[in-house]
């Protein structure tokens, strides 16, 4: 609790108790009007002075100014009237409470995701010929070597230099296990060293650094407007004036109606009185705070997840999502050749293995490396290496004459080997002149992209597409097998950005088209669609720049997360929208009619609030979508 | 030149009125308020004097919301 909140609260709790010992003391007259005045100033003086203060500085039309007309009103009727003060003070002191509540509810919330972003390092430990000396992470230059010891976070993006171990990225990326790191390896700022003692030479400023980057986004995300805020704004602009001017009709109309052509008496204290509640219903705090609240508390939750959104709008245009287009390499295939099927012919498949990664031994071609990474540490050197361009390698090892390379490799050496027709590189290999079997070679699909895409089905994504540069065969085939409605293959990067333009000039209205891609080469597409998700981009400047969601790592399960959360929390929206709008709107009329009190109206208003409030803050409860 | 400066307010309207009138105070050319961070960011004019500046961005925040509190110096 701030200063402020404690000694709002404190004023709550003794005008509480003053009114409640005033109702029980037998005073009549003047003097019971003075002795409730004390609770009352107590409780409102500073709304009282606020309103005051509109009025002189020409902005009159506040949420103070609504709360004193009423309760002042409400003191003077009592005055003239039956000396029921107690209305007056309570509607103050229950304003009061739901202030202080407010405060309270946002300054938590407030705190929460502060701590769920805390990723801002407080210090870099530079080394020095004098040793380690502590200093700012902004005054850290370029080039400069660091000591991250276990237990800090890595102030600034780099290269290891010295040791070896684990780093915790889960404030980043929002993955729990730990990452292993060595010597040599890029690491980024943000995350927290586990085990070993790491010597780092930096690569970027601070300001340049991942930690910064992601710090900037998100702190400027909430004041990128979605429509929903834009329309409480403006809602608020109209509305305010708007029930002050129906309340002074309330006040003024009927009474002389009822005067001049009914000729009956005017009851004026009656429909003052009306007017009054009136007014305590009209104040549109629960709309006012709780509508950023619930988009704040969206935003904050979703980087807790590795998902960071760049603004209130692309949550809100997220949750529209009807169309996602995925780009294929990097976002449903890891974008790495591995060895994915071996198909052996009188030979073990480890003896295939070992053969074939052998020959490949000095060979630096992608198909190699993954040949080598399937066989492990399993090579021997081979002799008389000889590579024959479009064709393959023919090699001794273990002095048997091994060929590993394509068809016409097979062919222009007499081989007779079985044709196949599996999507993906074929290495054919033989033996002393006899086939051996073939190792297929292809692009990886993550193991959880299948299931991601029925995820996204199941949270209402009306279609699905992908795009890829590679052929049709092996376009299908992924495809088919993870279960895309519509595919696009053999594609340019320019024509990626046509597709996406006719996919979005063919789509529903109000209906989105999100595109999905690595942020490698596929910018223009990501700033062409409606809206554009960036998967692990952690690192990559470009990415983060082009795209309105980041997702820090390359898990296909935070796409359909990051919708699900989107659908959350606009659902909080439009709930809190309608709930008190709702409410009030019947309190209004219930209020005008005479059958609502100034009871209904506090409840209206502050009770509306709490309720909008909280059900905000459940916007950051993502954890289990 | 953009400068972020912490600062103390306590309702979104409020923030919101802090915003409109910072904007039009002279060499600034773009303020916005954040209240769920509790951030202002301004953009100055080329050449304005940023202290001068931010004391007159003070100066109208305070008429409108007398318990506000900006971080400046």
């Amino acid at each position: 609790m701030t200063k402020k909140q404690k000694k709002n609260l404190i004023r709550i709790i003794v005008s509480s108790v003053l009114i409640v010992i005033l109702m029980f003391l037998p005073v009549e007259g003047w003097l019971r009007f003075l002795l409730f005045l004390v609770p009352y100033l107590l409780i409102g003086y500073d709304i009282l002075i606020k309103a005051v203060k509109g009025v002189v500085n020409l902005q009159p039309f506040d949420e103070c100014f609504l709360m004193s007309l009423a309760t002042v009103g409400a003191m003077i009727l009592a005055v003239i009237g039956d000396g029921d003060y107690l209305e007056a003070i309570a509607v103050m002191l229950f304003y009061q409470v739901g202030e202080w509540f407010e405060s309270y509810a946002v300054g938590k919330s407030r705190h929460n995701i502060a701590e769920l972003m805390d990723i801002r390092p407080d210090y870099a430990n530079v080394e020095t010929e004098s040793g380690i000396e502590k200093k700012e992470p902004d005054e850290v230059g370029v080039g400069t070597v660091i000591i991250v010891k276990p237990g800090e976070k890595i102030p600034i993006d780099g290269i290891i230099l010295e040791g070896n171990s684990m780093i915790d990225t889960s404030a980043l990326t929002g993955e729990s296990v730990p990452r292993t790191i060595h010597e040599g390896e890029d690491v980024i700022s943000g995350c927290v060293n586990l085990s070993g003692v790491l010597k780092i030479r930096t690569t970027k400023e601070f300001e340049d650094s991942t930690v910064s980057k992601i710090l900037d986004l998100v702190e400027n995300a909430s004041s990128r407007k979605s429509r929903s805020e834009d329309f409480i704004t403006r809602f608020a602009r109209v509305y305010t004036p708007a029930v002050v001017f129906s309340a002074l009709a309330l006040a003024v109309f009927p009474p002389m109606i009822n005067f001049w052509f009914l000729s009956g008496e005017a009851h004026w204290a009656k429909w003052i009185y009306r007017a009054l509640t009136f007014l305590v219903i009209s104040c549109p705090c629960a709309l006012v705070i709780s509508i950023p609240l619930s988009f704040f508390a969206g935003i904050g939750g979703a980087s807790r997840e590795g998902i960071l959104i760049k603004g209130s709008n692309y949550l809100e245009q997220l949750s529209k999502t009807g169309v996602v287009v995925f780009d294929k390499t990097g976002t449903l295939t890891k974008g790495v050749f591995e060895v994915t099927e071996i198909l052996p012919e009188n030979i073990t498949k480890e003896k295939l293995l070992y053969m074939a990664a052998s020959a490949e031994y000095y060979s630096t071609h992608p198909i190699a490396v993954s040949l080598r990474k399937a066989a492990g540490d399993s090579c021997t050197i081979p002799s008389d290496v000889s590579e024959i361009a479009g064709q393959g390698i023919c090699a001794t090892v273990d002095n048997d004459r091994v060929l590993v390379g394509n068809e016409k490799l097979m062919e222009s050496n007499y081989i007779s080997y079985k044709p196949s027709d599996i999507c993906g590189t074929v290495l054919y290999t033989a033996r002393n002149g006899i086939f051996t079997g073939i190792v297929v070679i292809s692009d990886v699909i993550k193991s959880d992209a299948e299931k991601a895409l029925c995820v996204l089905k199941g949270a209402g994504i009306r279609k699905t597409v992908m795009l890829t540069g590679d052929g049709k065969a092996v376009a299908e085939q992924v495809s088919s097998k993870i279960g895309i409605d519509e595919v696009y293959s053999e594609l340019l990067p320019e024509n990626k950005v046509e597709i996406i333009e006719k996919i979005i000039s063919a789509k529903k209205q109000k209906e989105v088209v999100a595109f999905v891609g690595d942020g490698i080469n596929d910018a223009p597409v990501l700033t062409r669609a409606d809206i554009g998700i960036a998967m692990g981009a952690m690192g990559s400047d470009a990415a983060i720049e082009a795209s309105d969601i980041v997702l820090m790592d390359d898990d296909p399960m935070k796409i359909s997360k990051a919708v699900k959360i989107s659908r959350k929390c606009l659902r909080i929206v439009k709930e809190n929208i309608w709930f008190s709008i709702g409410v009030k709107v019947i309190c209004l009329i219930l209020g005008a009619l005479g059958i609502a009190n100034m009871w209904a109206a506090i409840f209206a208003d502050v009770g509306v609030m709490m309720i909008a409030v909280i059900n905000s803050i459940r916007a950051l409860m993502v954890k289990n979508l | 030149m953009k400068k972020t400066y912490k600062i103390e307010v306590d309702c979104a309207n409020c923030a919101a009125k802090m915003e409109t009138a910072a904007k039009k105070v002279a060499g600034v050319k773009d303020v916005v308020v954040n209240y769920m961070t509790l951030k202002m960011k301004v953009e100055f004019e080329d050449g304005a004097d940023e202290k001068d500046v931010m004391e007159q961005i003070f100066k109208v925040c305070r008429k409108i919301e007398p318990d506000c509190e900006i971080y400046y110096k």
